[in-house]
C-alpha cells in the first residue's frame, strides 16, 4: 500500500434498497435495487485534487457521502492514510471525522434555517467540544467566515439563513466545513453559486491549504473547465461507474472515452463564439434501477458496435496514469 | 411595444439594522422574444430584483420605487389578487436552488396539474393532460408524470420545474440559476429548450447565471450587476469586446480559459459596500483599479456609448479591451 496517499477507495458500491425506504411502493413485491456507485476504485494522494465530473444522478455525491462514512457501503473497502476506515476503534474514528470534512452540495437544504450564521459555522467545534470560551468560537468563525470571502464578517454573524443570497449560503456551509482544518475534504460543488471573482478566492486558498498543509481533496463539479484548472487528475463518471481517470489536459484536449468526448465538445466558453450548434447526446441516461448489460454508455454511445452491449469493458491503463473503460480507447 | 420596462427599480429589506437597500435603482427592458442575461456578484441583488418582478418578495422586503411595466401593466401598483392572477400566466419564475422545492410525497405530474388547476381554473383531468404536454415540451417522456420526484435525476427534477414554470404560457420566464449543478449535458439541454421556446412563444427570457460563458452562447444582452444597480448593459460583443466597466472587465478575467495557461486569476480585492449605509459616488471605487477623485465624490450616472451599450462609470469610454 502507497502510503502518501490519504484516500483508498477499492470497488465501492452503493446500492439503494428504494422499496424500503418508500411507503408508496410496497405494493410491488420485489426488491428495488438502485445502484447510485456501482464498483468505483481510486486514490488520492497527500496534497492532490482528483476531480470528479459526470452526470447529475451518477453517483458523485454518494461516492463522496460513502468515503466519510455518510452513505452505506454495499461493498468494497475505504482506506483513510492506509487504515481501513471500517469497524474502527472509537478513537480512530473520531480522529477520521474531524480530518475528513465534507462541504455539501446544496446550501439550500444542508444548513438548519433555524440557526444564525454564528451558529451554523461554529456547529463542528461545539459538536467535537473544540472551544473552551464564547470569545474563542466567535473568533474561530470570523477567521473561516473571512477567508471564505465573506467579509464584512460582522455584517452576517447574526443573520439567518433566509436572510442570505444564494453564494452566501454556499460561503456559509463552505467555512462550516473549514473551520475543523480538515486534511481531507469532499468538496460537492462548493463554488457552483458564486461569481467568478469570489470563486477564484475562494479556490485560492483551497489551493493554498494544499500547498502549505497538504490538504488532500476530491473535488465534485460539473465544470469542466474548473476541473482543469484546479485538479491533479480528472475523473469522468457515468452511472455508478468511472469511465476514465487522467490528467486534467488529457482529459479535456485528448478524451479517450466517448463520453468524455461528448462532454468536452458541449463546454461552454466564455467570450463571443459563433453560437455553434451544441450537440447533444442522443437519449436519457438509463434508470440506475435497470439491470445493463455491457457497456453502461452503450445506449448513448455514437461509435457503439454488438461487443458493447454485451461485455462490460474494464477500467484499463491505456498509457501511463491514463485509464479508459471503453472497448475502443485505443482505436479513438 | 416593449414586452417588459423596469425602471428604477427599489426593493429594501428591512432589517434590525435599518433598511438595505439590496436592489437600487435598476432599469432594464426585454422585448418579445429576448433573452437578457443578468450577471454579477454574489449577494448584489439578482434574486432580490427576479424577487420584486414577480412580486414573491418575503414579507421584509418591500419596493419603495420604480416601476416595473408588463406591457404598461405597472406591477407595483397591482394588488395582491391581481398579482395572483397574473403571477405564472405573465411572469413565471425558475427558483434558484429549486430542484428541492418539489413535494418528495406527491407525484410529479400531480404537482404540475396543481398547479395548472389553480391559476388556470381547469379540471383535473385537463390539467394532467397540461401536465403530459409540458412534459414532452421539456423533452421528458409524458408517462414520467406518474413518478416522485425520488425516481428523477437532478436533471429532470430540474426540467419539471421548467415545466412547471411553463404551465400557465408565460410571457416572461425568469431562470434564477436554472442550470446551476447540473452536468454540461442536461445544461445543454435546458438551454436548446430555453431557446426554443423563447423563438416558438415570443417569450422573453431573463437568465440569471454565473456562468458568463453560458450567457454568451445564449442570451442576446447582458446586464452586469454590482451592488444592487445595473453598471453594464449591452449586447455580448459590447460586454465582451468593448467592455466599459472596469468591474464587467475584472469579472470577466476572473474566468479560466483552457486552451490558454493555467493560471488562476486573480480575485478582485476588496468586498461589496455595506448597502445599509449611503454610498459616496460609484460603489465600485473603493475596489476599482481605474478610480480617480471625482469617483470618489459623484455618482457616475449611465451613459450611452452607442445603440443599446450603457455603463455607470466616469471613465467608461478607457476601459482596455484586451483579455
Ligand atoms: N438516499 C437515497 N435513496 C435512494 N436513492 C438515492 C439516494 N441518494 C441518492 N440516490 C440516487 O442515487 C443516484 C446517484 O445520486 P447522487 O446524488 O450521488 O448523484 P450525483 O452524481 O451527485 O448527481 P448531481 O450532479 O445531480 O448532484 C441517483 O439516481 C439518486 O437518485
Ligand atoms: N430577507 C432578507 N433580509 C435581509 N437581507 C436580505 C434578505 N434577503 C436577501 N438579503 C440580502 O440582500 C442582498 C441581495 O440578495 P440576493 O439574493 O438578491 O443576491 P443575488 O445577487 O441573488 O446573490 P447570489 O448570486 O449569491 O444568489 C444580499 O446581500 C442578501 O444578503
Ligand atoms: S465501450 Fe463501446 S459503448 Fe462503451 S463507450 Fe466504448 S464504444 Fe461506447
Ligand atoms: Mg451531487
Ligand atoms: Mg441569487
Amino acid at each position: 500500500m502507497n502510503n502518501n496517499n490519504v484516500i483508498d477507495i477499492k470497488d465501492i458500491k452503493v446500492h439503494f434498497d428504494i422499496k424500503r425506504s418508500l411507503a408508496q411502493d410496497i405494493i410491488r413485491k420485489n426488491k428495488i435495487i438502485l445502484k447510485a456507485v456501482d464498483g468505483v476504485s481510486f486514490s488520492i494522494g497527500k496534497g492532490e485534487i482528483l476531480s470528479l465530473v459526470g452526470e447529475s444522478g451518477s453517483g458523485k455525491t454518494t461516492t463522496g457521502k460513502a468515503i466519510l462514512q455518510l452513505a452505506p457501503l454495499t461493498a468494497g473497502s475505504v482506506d483513510f492514510l492506509g487504515e481501513e476506515v471500517r469497524q474502527k476503534d472509537k478513537a480512530f474514528m473520531k480522529r477520521f471525522r474531524q480530518n475528513a470534512q465534507m462541504i455539501f452540495q446544496d446550501p439550500y437544504q444542508s444548513i438548519n434555517p433555524r440557526n444564525i450564521v454564528l451558529d451554523i459555522v461554529a456547529e463542528p467545534l461545539d459538536v467535537h467540544g473544540l472551544v473552551k470560551t464564547e470569545a474563542e468560537r466567535e473568533e474561530k468563525v470570523r477567521i473561516a467566515l473571512e477567508q471564505a470571502g465573506m467579509g464584512p464578517v460582522e455584517e452576517y454573524l447574526y443573520r439567518y439563513p433566509h436572510e442570505l443570497s444564494g453564494g452566501q449560503r454556499q460561503r456559509v456551509v463552505l467555512a462550516s466545513s473549514m473551520i475543523l482544518e480538515p486534511t481531507f475534504v469532499v468538496a460537492d460543488e462548493p463554488v457552483s453559486m458564486l461569481d467568478a471573482s469570489i470563486r477564484t478566492g475562494i479556490l485560492r486558498l483551497l489551493l493554498e491549504l494544499r500547498d502549505k498543509k497538504e490538504l488532500s481533496y476530491l473535488f465534485i463539479t460539473h465544470d469542466l473547465s474548473l476541473a482543469w484548472l484546479i485538479s491533479d487528475r480528472i475523473a469522468i463518471m457515468y452511472l455508478g461507474k468511472i469511465m476514465e481517470i487522467g490528467k486534467p489536459d488529457l482529459i479535456i484536449h485528448k478524451g479517450a472515452h466517448p463520453y468524455t468526448r461528448a462532454l468536452t465538445a458541449i463546454m461552454p466558453q466564455p467570450g463571443v463564439n459563433k453560437r455553434t450548434e451544441r450537440v447533444i447526446l442522443p437519449g436519457e441516461t438509463p434508470s440506475p434501477i435497470e439491470e445493463l448489460k455491457g457497456c453502461k454508455f452503450s445506449t448513448r454511445c455514437p461509435i457503439a458496435k454488438d461487443i458493447c452491449k454485451e461485455i462490460e469493458p474494464l477500467l484499463e491503463e491505456i498509457e501511463r496514469g491514463h485509464f479508459v473503460a471503453c472497448h475502443f480507447a485505443k482505436e479513438i | 411595444m416593449t414586452l417588459l420596462e423596469v425602471k428604477n427599480l427599489k426593493t429594501y429589506f428591512d432589517t434590525s439594522k435599518g433598511l438595505y437597500k439590496a436592489v437600487d435603482g435598476t432599469s432594464f427592458d426585454l422585448d418579445y422574444g429576448e433573452a437578457l442575461g443578468l450577471v454579477g456578484e454574489s449577494g448584489c441583488g439578482k434574486t432580490t430584483c427576479a424577487l420584486s418582478i414577480t412580486r414573491l418578495l418575503p414579507k421584509e422586503g418591500k419596493i419603495h420605487g420604480g416601476e416595473i411595466l408588463l406591457e404598461k401593466t405597472d406591477l407595483v401598483k397591482l394588488n395582491d389578487n391581481e398579482i395572483r392572477s397574473r403571477r405564472w400566466k405573465d411572469v413565471s419564475i425558475i427558483f434558484q436552488g429549486s430542484m428541492n422545492a418539489l413535494n418528495p410525497v406527491m407525484k410529479v405530474g400531480d404537482q404540475i396539474a396543481e398547479a395548472v388547476i389553480l391559476h388556470e381554473k381547469a379540471s383535473k383531468k385537463e390539467a394532467l393532460k397540461r401536465a403530459e404536454e409540458l412534459f414532452e415540451l421539456v423533452e421528458m417522456p409524458s408517462k414520467r408524470i406518474n413518478n416522485y420526484p425520488h425516481e428523477f435525476s437532478g436533471g429532470m427534477k430540474q426540467r419539471a420545474m421548467i415545466a412547471m414554470a411553463l404551465a400557465c404560457n408565460p410571457k416572461v420566464i425568469i431562470g434564477d440559476e436554472p442550470t446551476t449543478a447540473l452536468d454540461v449535458m442536461v445544461q445543454a439541454q435546458i438551454l436548446n429548450l430555453l431557446e426554443k421556446l423563447r423563438k416558438e412563444l415570443k417569450m422573453g427570457l431573463i437568465l440569471i447565471t454565473h456562468d458568463l460563458s453560458i450567457l454568451a452562447e445564449t442570451c442576446d444582452k447582458i446586464a452586469v450587476m454590482y451592488a444592487g444597480k445595473i453598471v453594464e448593459i449591452g449586447t455580448i460583443e459590447d460586454i465582451f469586446e468593448k467592455t466599459a466597466h472596469p468591474y464587467t472587465q475584472r469579472l470577466i478575467s476572473c474566468f479560466p480559459n483552457v486552451g490558454k495557461e493555467k493560471i488562476l486569476p486573480p480575485a478582485i480585492e476588496g468586498v461589496p459596500p455595506n448597502l445599509l449605509e449611503p454610498i459616496k459616488g460609484c460603489s465600485f471605487y473603493p475596489r476599482c483599479h481605474m478610480g480617480i477623485p471625482i469617483c470618489l465624490e459623484v455618482e457616475p450616472e449611465s451613459r450611452g456609448l452607442g445603440g443599446k451599450h450603457f455603463a455607470a462609470c466616469h471613465r467608461s469610454g478607457e476601459v482596455s479591451h484586451e483579455q
